[in-house]
């Protein structure tokens, strides 16, 4: 405690020896693969790293803190803040959602609190139209043998498509996000994912069914519920590998239910996709001139039903 | 107060003298000259005849159609845009693929109003995207390049009419296959000759891929165009 010089400079060396004695009481979070839980229980409020295989490159991104929300929403620059990825970065999410490796969670490994909303936007656009455009394909040569089939191009399924799509692309991050939160809130456990993360993860998920799609066109009964299997397998376990830290320390109950429930919605979507957009004919002949009647011939039948 | 008095005297004791004899004209305007009509004839169109008005537009329409034909890297459809020509596109396009005749199989082929919005709603939505990934182009200019980009694909589809009369056999779909596909990576190829100054190097494929699905979207609409029978 000599001149004011010295106290200033001491007052940085404090802090500093203070960080490094105990660096769960930081405000900056930091990775390492040792102290999880003995991190965890320091701070309640930071978002500490749980995940098991750690690259150093980690930290930088996590050094720079939550999310980056420039200006307010009415700006134009807080929109742009989530479109703040380049092309490499968004081939190397998809790439990641297409291959799964165990232990790397997509949020931490990929998105690294920069969760973009190119790539769930325009992968849920395409879905729409591949699923569309493929239904058509598939209903067009599952019926060329037919000769009394008259094509006509089915555009009205892009709209249904496309609701469903993006209600699901939404809704259910925003169900997951929104029980995940409550969760937590009750719990008291660390790690939640930011809604944006959670629309990334389901939207970046989803670019599996776009190949799939593709080659449901081949009418091959038994390859489509194949394809069906593998694309629910690999998005699927994209999900539950991102949402499994975040409920491992729940009840087992709730753990498990939650991830039953991300499955299940997982595999409703895909399997609906299946049963209506690429219907398998399965009578031939008489019924096909029954389904391309003209509603009038369905107003006279109705008529007929009346009268009796 | 007599001395103001005193000293103000011999200033103004000689104005009551001032008289203006009559023999001075003392007429004149005074009005300021009008500016010169030159001037005016430049901004003002308001007196021309329409026949002029219209014409004019319309030859600006027509030098943007030629330069999408023959895309080059000119900026002549980004500095004086405008909208006629994409409406003029579109609304031929949502016409044309109507069939010309309303039946009761309508039900599967797009409507006008859905055209229409895919048309004006995706143009709205590509030139969104490029300008949150920070691009420096205008908002209408963006939209003006890619309706005017959508010629080709209207050609195309004049083409497939013309050759469904012939027929809608394998060999009638094979050539509208081809017509198809060709005039579609054009239009993508001229829009993105087009665009692609003035996007950020490192997303460049991020900017384009909505274009593409944009314009293949709309060239398998025109595809799958079959005329009710």
């Amino acid at each position: 405690m000599a001149s004011p010089d010295d106290l200033t400079f001491q007052e940085f060396e404090e802090a500093a020896v203070l960080l490094s004695s105990n660096p769960g009481a930081a405000t900056l979070s930091i990775s390492g693969p040792g102290p999880g839980p003995g991190a965890a229980a320091s701070s309640g409020d930071v978002r500490v790293d749980l995940s098991d295989d750690e690259d150093n490159q980690q930290e930088n991104s996590e050094l720079l803190g939550g999310e980056k929300q420039t200006g307010g929403f009415w700006t134009f620059e807080y929109y742009q803040s989530f479109f703040n990825v380049d092309t490499l970065q968004v081939l190397d999410r998809i790439k990641g959602s297409v291959m799964p490796l165990p232990g790397r969670n997509f949020v931490k490994h990929h998105i690294q609190n920069n969760p973009d909303l190119y790539g769930p936007f325009w992968i849920c656009v395409t879905l729409v139209f591949s699923v569309a455009i493929s239904g058509d394909i598939y209903t067009f040569l599952s019926n060329m043998g037919d000769p009394e089939f008259h094509y006509r191009p089915q555009f009205n399924k892009v709209s249904i498509a496309a609701v469903t799509v993006f209600l699901y692309a939404w809704l259910v991050p925003l169900g997951v996000w929104g029980f995940l939160t409550w969760r937590q809130s009750v719990e008291r456990r660390i790690s939640g994912y930011t809604f944006l993360e959670t629309v990334c993860v389901y939207g970046y998920s989803l670019f599996i069914y776009i190949p799939t799609s593709i080659l449901w066109t081949i009418p091959v009964y038994w390859l489509e519920w194949l394809l069906i299997g593998i694309a629910l397998v690999i998005s699927g376990s994209v999900l539950v590998m991102t949402f499994w830290p975040a409920v491992r320390d729940d009840t087992r109950l709730t753990a498990f239910a939650t991830m039953a429930v991300i499955v299940s919605l997982h595999a409703l979507l895909a399997v609906g996709f299946k049963l209506y957009f690429f219907k398998t004919p399965t009578y031939t002949g008489s019924s096909h001139s029954g389904q391309q009647t003209t509603p009038a011939a369905n107003h006279t039948v109705l008529a007929v039903g009346k009268h009796q | 107060m007599a001395e103001v008095e005193e000293s103000s005297k011999p200033m103004f004791a000689g104005l009551s003298d001032i008289s203006i004899s009559e023999d001075i004209p003392v007429e004149g305007d005074i009005s300021v000259p009008v500016s010169s009509h030159n001037a005016d004839n430049d901004f003002s169109t308001l007196d021309e005849p329409v026949k002029d008005t219209i014409l004019r537009d319309l030859r600006a329409v027509g030098q943007k159609f030629v330069h999408v034909m023959y895309p080059k890297k000119s900026s002549a459809l980004l500095r004086d845009w405008d909208l006629w020509g994409p409406l003029i596109l579109c609304v031929t396009l949502a016409l044309m693929l109507q069939g010309g005749s309303v039946d009761s199989e309508e039900e599967g082929r797009p409507q006008f109003a859905e055209v229409f919005v895919i048309i004006w709603f995706g143009s709205v939505i590509i030139t969104l995207n490029s300008k949150l990934l920070g691009g420096t182009i205008s908002f209408f200019q963006s939209l003006c390049v890619l309706g005017y980009c959508i010629l080709p694909l209207t050609v195309a589809m004049i083409v497939c009419r013309i050759v469904l009369v012939g027929g809608s056999g394998l060999v009638s779909f094979v050539v509208r296959l081809i017509v198809v596909t060709a005039s579609f990576s054009w239009s993508t190829f001229a829009s993105t000759a087009f665009l692609a100054d003035s996007q950020p190097p490192n997303r460049k494929a991020l900017v384009v891929y909505p274009v593409f699905l944009f314009y293949f979207v709309i060239g398998w609409m025109i595809l799958t165009f079959s005329p009710s029978q």
